[in-house]
């Protein structure tokens, strides 16, 4: 390994590390000053653009700019030059209840409901159980570990786990090796239409629990130790506790834990294109959209499930609206 | 085996779950083997993992991770010298840092700004770009790939000209709606007397984020500094697409997987390259785990 590199270069690493802070925090100090220079009645309706400025800018380049132009691009044929109206949304959304793209709608489906749920069930359970013991900080850092792992490390991971020889050979994988002890035939867990997708749930459902373990965690951290001292003293038991004082604290967090979760179902690909690339009927909308657009060369149709897949979070965001809403109305 | 026999315990203790029960459990220690179990679960597949980077590729396809745990031992360090023997892996290792650390401090520090105007300040349109922000999340990156790297090329923002900046900028677009989403979140649930107080007190702006809400808000920030940062130390797809083609500016998980040619050959090497490239966000994530501590609110709102 050529560590030198490292030495040679560390002077342009320190740069970096002190230049980019000293930049943003310029920035800001910067323009709080600009803004101190206005009358008194225009700074509050300037100040708040000095400080949205910077991200509604940078969003508006990298993800509204592609996101109006997808758009735009799904109405045309795929030499790009014909206008065609919605037909490649009405070619991708035909065969109800068996075209491919439903199979994958039906999957973002399966992943939304099955991911979310459980990951959010293992990673508030670990968040308010690893509370309550002496070792947390080792507890949660084994259980952080694989998200610490790139997906397609975590793929190569589970597709050892899932690994399948035939009855009676030995077993190279995690998985089957179990079957075997308890009699039962290995099964192709990652190759049958039936199952597919639900093992590569249960690889994504490892991979993330430690995310919102430690986002839920640090929430539960937020709440005061007297509060729950005080519960406590009155003699509630802990079930009581978590029930009427730790949830309901901790709501707009799991909302939020909730949300990213759910978005993320939505967006799956990474584990899907490497373990199954999508065969066996575990296709997902993005890894589609991935195939649709870089393997068969078809940018309108795409572009059509890329759009397919946006609309998708609408209804998060009418839940979010609401969460929002009741948040202000509340202080 | 104890990992078995762990397992077992789990199922049992659940089915008598009630209140009262609960109760004398936690007294009892058997919240530990809960707690315990299914740690020693969790870890199982990288366990799996961590002993097959040990063995030899034909070890590994003929037999099961576990019968290496009992003799005739046959481990092997071949898979590590083979990762650490990679041509550029020094210089692709230090261009992680380069992309890694400016592509985590932009996004949260723009996000802490946004997040604040966000949740304590009143403007136009405010809960329409929030949302709009959230509704972003849900962007496949797959898609913004073409239309960018043509802004990239036209604006002139490729590597040979502005090294990673264009790549910064890109994950920073990236990154903030998740950033905003969850600071917002936080800040607004600061308690209102704080901001009240601090106004009171003639605090400014300024005064009030830094030495107010950044304090109060560690905990958030920190983990979502940790997030961030594996993020995009594990990002392969987007560094590949903007500057993946020169191996000067290659990152660790661009050049690791160069490591499998077109046939699958050197996959073994993933298996002690995953290890390898962890240390560092498992590093990140040891050092930021002390802010995740009771009581940092305590006491915030008297006096």
């Amino acid at each position: 390994m050529d560590f030198s590199v490292l030495l040679s270069d560390v002077p342009t690493l320190l740069i970096v590390i002190v230049g980019v802070p000293a930049v943003l925090g310029a920035y800001i100090v910067g323009g709080e000053y600009l803004v101190r220079l206005l009358p008194d009645k225009s700074r509050p309706a300037v100040r708040p653009w000095i400080w949205v400025g910077p991200a509604l800018v940078i969003v508006g380049v990298f993800l509204v700019y592609p996101v109006v132009g997808t758009a735009w691009r799904s109405l045309f044929d795929t030499s790009g030059d014909n206008f065609v109206g919605l037909s490649n949304y009405a070619n991708q959304l035909a065969g109800f209840p068996n075209g491919n793209a439903w199979i994958a709608l039906r999957n973002n489906i399966y992943w939304l409901v099955l991911f979310t749920l459980v990951v959010l069930f293992f990673g508030l359970l670990f968040a308010v159980l690893t509370d309550r013991v002496p070792y947390e900080s080792p507890v949660k850092s084994l259980i952080f570990m694989p998200m610490a792992i790139s997906f397609v490390a975590l793929s190569v991971i589970w597709l050892f786990m899932y690994s399948y020889q035939q009855p009676g050979d030995p077993q190279t994988g995690t998985m089957n090796a179990i079957l075997q002890v308890f009699h039962h035939d290995p099964v192709t867990w990652v190759e049958d239409a039936n199952i597919a997708t639900l093992a590569l749930i249960a690889a994504g459902i490892w991979g993330f629990v430690g995310f919102a373990m430690v986002i839920l965690s640090a929430a539960l951290k937020g709440i005061p130790g007297d509060l729950l001292e005080a519960a406590r003293v009155d003699g509630a038991g802990e079930m009581t506790i978590f029930r009427r004082v730790i949830f309901p604290l901790m709501m707009p967090t799991i909302v939020v834990v909730g949300t990213t979760l759910v978005i993320f179902a939505l967006k799956a690909f990474d584990i899907v294109y490497v373990m199954t690339g999508g065969n066996f009927d575990s296709d997902v909308l993005a890894n589609r959209m991935y195939k649709l657009a870089f393997v068969a060369f078809e940018p309108g149709l795409s572009s059509a499930v890329a759009i397919i897949l946006v609309a998708a979070v609408v209804p998060v965001l009418i839940f979010n609206l609401r969460q929002f809403r009741a948040v202000e109305a509340r202080r | 085996m104890t990992i078995a026999s762990e397992r077992i315990a789990v199922p049992a203790a659940e089915r008598r779950f009630s209140p009262d029960w609960l109760g004398q459990v936690f007294s009892k220690g058997l919240l530990h083997v809960v707690v315990i179990g299914i740690t020693l679960m969790w870890i199982v597949p990288t366990l799996g993992l961590l002993v097959s980077s040990f063995r030899s590729p034909s070890d590994i396809a003929s037999s099961g991770w576990w019968t290496a745990l009992s003799p005739p031992f046959k481990f092997t360090l071949d898979n590590y010298t083979g990762v650490l023997n990679t041509s550029n892996l020094g210089t692709s290792f230090f261009n992680s840092f380069m992309i890694t650390i400016p592509a985590t401090v932009i996004p949260v520090s723009i996000a802490a700004f946004a997040a604040y105007a966000f949740s304590w300040m009143k403007f136009w349109g405010r809960d329409f770009f929030f949302l709009a922000l959230v509704g972003l999340l849900a962007v496949p990156l797959q898609a913004t790939f073409i239309p960018i790297l043509s802004l990239f090329v036209k604006f002139g923002l490729t590597p040979e000209n502005v090294g990673f900046l264009g790549l910064w900028l890109a994950h920073t677009g990236y990154g903030l709606p998740f950033a905003i989403y969850l600071l917002a979140n936080f800040f607004r649930s600061l308690p209102t007397d704080l901001f009240e107080s601090a106004e009171i007190d003639g605090a400014g702006t300024l005064t009030v984020f830094f030495r107010i809400v950044l304090p109060l808000s560690v905990p958030a920030i920190a983990s979502l500094v940790i997030f961030q940062f594996l993020w995009i130390w594990n990002d392969y797809l987007v560094a590949l697409i903007y500057v993946g083609g020169t191996a000067d500016f290659a990152p660790l998980t661009v050049t690791i997987a160069n490591l499998v040619n077109s046939n699958g050959q050197g996959w073994e090497l993933l298996t002690a390259a995953a290890f390898f490239s962890m240390i560092v966000p498992l590093i990140v994530f040891f050092s930021l785990q002390r802010f995740f501590v009771r009581g940092i609110l305590a006491g915030s709102v008297k006096g």
